[in-house]
C-alpha cells in the first residue's frame, strides 16, 4: 500500500530546437513522499516540471500517474487529473482577491444553464477558502483583500493554499521559497510539513539545501538536462549532493548520462 | 467618484451665479415660478440623454479596456451599423408618395422591427468577432486591430449607400429611440452588464485576464476564446447604440457617430477604469458617463464656444487619469 507509485516518467525528453533541455528522465514518486528536486540553473528542473504539468509537450516519453498513462494536453488538463502546481512566476490574478485566486477557472456556480454568463456562488467560494486555509494553517487576515496588497510570503501562501484547498493526488511546488524572507519561508516550510503528516506527495524544486534535508525524503540530482542522482537524504549530506549538483561525482545506476 | 460629479456641478453654479452674463439662471436648480421640483428637469434629461447612447458603447469599451485592451472602432462602427439597420427599417409610403430615399426595393420596406435589429447586432457581432480574432489569434495590439477597423467600418459606412443619407423609418424603428428611450436603454445594459462582471464567470475571468493574462491561461481559462467573446460583446453594443442613434435621429449618415470611441473611452477613464486592465467596474463608467455629460452641459450653460468646450474636456479627461493614478499611488 505504501509502495503504491503516484508518479512514473519513462525516458522523458524535451527538446527545444537544438537544446536537449531534459533527456531521457526516468523519475518515481511513491504515495505518502515528499522528494526534492535539485540541480544548477539551466538543469532541467523546471523543464521536468513543465512537461508534467502539462505547460509544455513532451518531444518523447511517457507519463504515468497511478499506473496509468496520461497525455495532457495542458495546464488544466494535469489539474484535473489531480496535479497541483505551484509554478515559480505565481500564477496569480493581482487584482482579485483569495477566493477568486483560489477557485479561478474552477468557480463554484449556480444556474449552470446561462453558460458563461453563469453565476457564482461567492459564499460557498468563501467558506471552502477558509476551509482550505485553516487546514493548511495558513493564517492570511483578510481573505477579501486582493493579491496586489500582499506581502510575497502572503502571496506564496495563497498560492500554496491553492493546490491543498483541492485535495489533490500530487502537489508540485517550484521554489516556493525562493523569494521569501525568514519567517515568510518558516511558513511555507511549516504547510509541506502539513503536507506530509496528511500523506500527500509532493515534489519540490529547491537549491535550499537545509529546506531539502529538513523536508523531504529523497533527493533527486538533475544536471545538464539528466538525472545524475537518486538519493537517500539518510544516506548523504550535503557536500555530496553538491558533488552531484556540479559534475564531481555522478550516480553509479546513472554512468555515462551525463 | 461621486464627490467629484457633485464638486464639477457646484462649480458650474458657483459660476453661474458670478458670471454677469448669466442672469440669475442657475445650472442645477429650477428658477421658474413652479413649484413642483427642486431641479432643473429640462437640464437633467438633457444631461442624461446625451450621453446616453455613447453610454451604451462605454459599456462595451470598459470590458475590452479590463481585458487591458482598446477598441477604436466603436465610432465609425456605430455609423456603419446605423446605415445597415436603418435600410431594413424604412417605411414604403412617405405621406403617400414612394420613400425618396429609399435604398432597397418594397421588400426591404416595412419590415417588423426585429428585422433590422437583428441584422444590425449581428452586424457588430460578426466586426467584434475579426477584431477579436485578430486581437487573441494573431496577437495584433488591440491598438492597431481596432484602429484597422476604425478605418473599415468607416468606408463601409460610406459604401453601403453611396454616401446617402437613409431616411424615414418605420414607426416601429422611430420609437426605438424616441424621447428618453436611449437613457431606458442605457441604463437597462447598464445594470446588465454591471451584474454580468461582478457576479458571473464571464465577468470574473475578464478580470482575470487582465490582471494576469498567464495566470489566467494556467488557470485554465481559455484566454483567446474569452477575448474573442468580450470585442464580440463590446461590438454588439456599439452596434445597437447605431440603432438607436438612427432611430433617433429619424436619419442614418455615413458620418454619424465621429469621436464617439474616443469619447467612450474617456468616459472609462475617467470612470476609473485602469488602461493596464484588471480594475474598474461598470459603476465607475456610468458616473465618468454622467460627469462628462455633466462637464458639456455645464459649459453650454455658461456659454462656452464648442472649440473651447473640445480645449476644456481634454484637459478634465488628462486631469482625470492623472488625478486617479495619483490616488491608486497613495493607496498602495
Amino acid at each position: 500500500m505504501s509502495e503504491e507509485i503516484v508518479l512514473k516518467t519513462e525516458d522523458l525528453t524535451k527538446h527545444y530546437g537544438g537544446v536537449h533541455a531534459l533527456e531521457g528522465a526516468n523519475f518515481e514518486l511513491k504515495k505518502g513522499e515528499h522528494v526534492a528536486i535539485m540541480g544548477d540553473n539551466g538543469a532541467g528542473k523546471s523543464t521536468f516540471v513543465r512537461q508534467i504539468t502539462g505547460v509544455e509537450q513532451r518531444t518523447r516519453g511517457k507519463i504515468s500517474l497511478y499506473r496509468e498513462e496520461v497525455n495532457f494536453a495542458g495546464p488544466l488538463d494535469a489539474r484535473e487529473a489531480g496535479i497541483e502546481t505551484v509554478f515559480q512566476t505565481l500564477a496569480l490574478a493581482d487584482d482579485l482577491d483569495v477566493p477568486d485566486n483560489l477557485f479561478l477557472g474552477r468557480e463554484m456556480t449556480w444556474a449552470n444553464w446561462l453558460g458563461p454568463f453563469r453565476l457564482l456562488d461567492y459564499q460557498g467560494m468563501r467558506k471552502a477558502t477558509i476551509e482550505g486555509l485553516n487546514r493548511t494553517a495558513v493564517k492570511i487576515p483578510n481573505i477579501r483583500n486582493t493579491i496586489r496588497n500582499m506581502s510575497g510570503g502572503q502571496r506564496q501562501c495563497v498560492a500554496i493554499a491553492r493546490t491543498a484547498t483541492f485535495a489533490s493526488k500530487l502537489t508540485i511546488m517550484d521554489e516556493p521559497t525562493a523569494a521569501l524572507g525568514v519567517q515568510e519561508t518558516a511558513q511555507v516550510e511549516n504547510i509541506i510539513r502539513t503536507l506530509k503528516d496528511a500523506g500527500e506527495p509532493l515534489i519540490l524544486v529547491s537549491h535550499n539545501m537545509r529546506q531539502v534535508f529538513d523536508l523531504v525524503d529523497r533527493i533527486v540530482v538533475f544536471r545538464r538536462g539528466r538525472i545524475v542522482a537518486n538519493l537517500h537524504v539518510n544516506d548523504t549530506d550535503g557536500q555530496d549532493v553538491v558533488a552531484y549538483i556540479t559534475g564531481a561525482k555522478t550516480g553509479a545506476e546513472f554512468e555515462g548520462a551525463a | 467618484m461621486l464627490l467629484a460629479l457633485v464638486i464639477i456641478i457646484v462649480i458650474f453654479e458657483v459660476l453661474g451665479q458670478l458670471l454677469p452674463y448669466m442672469n440669475d439662471q442657475s445650472f442645477l436648480f429650477d428658477t421658474k415660478d413652479r413649484f413642483d421640483s427642486i431641479f432643473n428637469e429640462a437640464r437633467l434629461k438633457i444631461i442624461i440623454l446625451q450621453v446616453a447612447i455613447i453610454g451604451i458603447i462605454a459599456l462595451g469599451v470598459t470590458q475590452v479596456i479590463i481585458t487591458a485592451g482598446i477598441d477604436l472602432s466603436s465610432g465609425p462602427l456605430v455609423a456603419a451599423t446605423a446605415m445597415i439597420a436603418m435600410s431594413f427599417g424604412q417605411t414604403e409610403l412617405v405621406n403617400g408618395f414612394a420613400n425618396p430615399k429609399a435604398l432597397f426595393g418594397p421588400w426591404a420596406m416595412d419590415l417588423p422591427v426585429i428585422i433590422p435589429v437583428v441584422i444590425g447586432v449581428t452586424f457588430g457581432a460578426f466586426i467584434g468577432a475579426i477584431n477579436g480574432t485578430f486581437v487573441a489569434f494573431f496577437r495584433i495590439p488591440p491598438f492597431i486591430a481596432t484602429l484597422g477597423m476604425f478605418l473599415i467600418c468607416r468606408g463601409i459606412a460610406l459604401w453601403w449607400s453611396g454616401g446617402n443619407p437613409i431616411s424615414f423609418p418605420t414607426e416601429q424603428y422611430a420609437a426605438i429611440g424616441a424621447g428618453m428611450m436611449p437613457v431606458v436603454w442605457f441604463l437597462v445594459l447598464a445594470a446588465l452588464f454591471h451584474v454580468i462582471m461582478r457576479y458571473t464567470v464571464y465577468g470574473k475571468h475578464t478580470y482575470a485576464i487582465g490582471s494576469n493574462e498567464e495566470a489566467a491561461r494556467m488557470s485554465g481559462i481559455n484566454v483567446r476564446r474569452h477575448k474573442v467573446m468580450v470585442y464580440m460583446i463590446a461590438s454588439m453594443l456599439a452596434a445597437f447604440a447605431g440603432v438607436i442613434l438612427s432611430s433617433k435621429a429619424s436619419t442614418a449618415q455615413a458620418g454619424m457617430g465621429e469621436f464617439y470611441e474616443l469619447f467612450a473611452i474617456a468616459m472609462a477613464v475617467i470612470g476609473g477604469i485602469s488602461l493596464a486592465g484588471g480594475r474598474g467596474s461598470i459603476i465607475g463608467t456610468v458616473l465618468g458617463a454622467m460627469v462628462l455629460g455633466v462637464i458639456r452641459s455645464g459649459f453650454t450653460y455658461i456659454k462656452l464656444d464648442g472649440s473651447y468646450q473640445l480645449m476644456a474636456m481634454g484637459t478634465i479627461i488628462i486631469a482625470a487619469v492623472v488625478l486617479d493614478q495619483y490616488r491608486q499611488r497613495n493607496k498602495v
